[in-house]
């Protein structure tokens, strides 16, 4: 069985993800690959602030 | 002006021709399929090697393939899996996700082969519009 950490998870989720968005929601190759890196920092940037969110809140 | 007459030619063009759906239906049938028959080998590529890849890591996690929807959630669940097209028979025809969640890893599995579905539906739909000349 694969069993990634949580945040390999985010990983791979966001870089599969993000390709397909950046192909399907833009017209030329550079702007494709400028809204893919886009979506994935915003993927991987949310999860990290919501982790630091949720940690304080634990405490 | 000239720009805007030649995409409208275009998109008559590529609507005009052949059957307009092939590359919807067979972009949900194999992902990344829709791209290749309109000849857009490196886009078909990277949305097959994504679709693919969410697919078999949900599978690799002991992710369920949902076979019938008992509840909303799981009758949610079944479109979503239903959009990986022959990827869904296939993996319900050698019974792979035939299995019980039980572990957080599990559950992201499940989501993952979800989610690819979803993502082929958009992939089949992008294919779609590039035939029909609404997208170039």
């Amino acid at each position: 069985m694969f069993s990634p950490s949580h945040f390999s998870a985010v990983l791979l989720f966001s870089l599969c993800v993000s390709v397909v968005f950046g192909i399907t929601q833009r017209e030329t190759p550079k702007r494709m690959f400028r809204y893919g890196a886009y979506c994935f920092t915003l993927f991987v940037g949310s999860a990290i602030a919501l982790s630091w969110v949720m940690f304080f809140i634990a405490r | 002006m000239a720009s805007t007459q030649n995409q409208a030619a275009g998109a008559a063009k590529a609507s005009g021709e052949g059957f307009v759906y092939l590359p919807l239906i067979a972009g949900w049938l194999i992902p990344g399929a829709g791209h290749f028959v309109l000849g857009k080998w490196v886009r078909g590529a990277l949305l097959a090697a994504s679709i693919l890849a969410m697919f078999v890591l949900g599978l690799a996690m002991h992710g369920k393939v949902y076979s019938s929807g008992s509840d909303i959630l799981e009758k949610l669940g079944l479109v979503g899996d239903l959009g990986n097209g022959l990827l869904y028979v296939l993996s319900r025809v050698l019974g792979l996700g035939n299995v019980f969640v039980q572990t957080t890893v599990a559950d992201w599995g499940t989501r993952f082969i979800v989610v690819a579905g979803l993502l082929n539906v958009i992939a089949a739909v992008d294919a779609h519009n590039l035939r029909t000349g609404r997208k170039s």
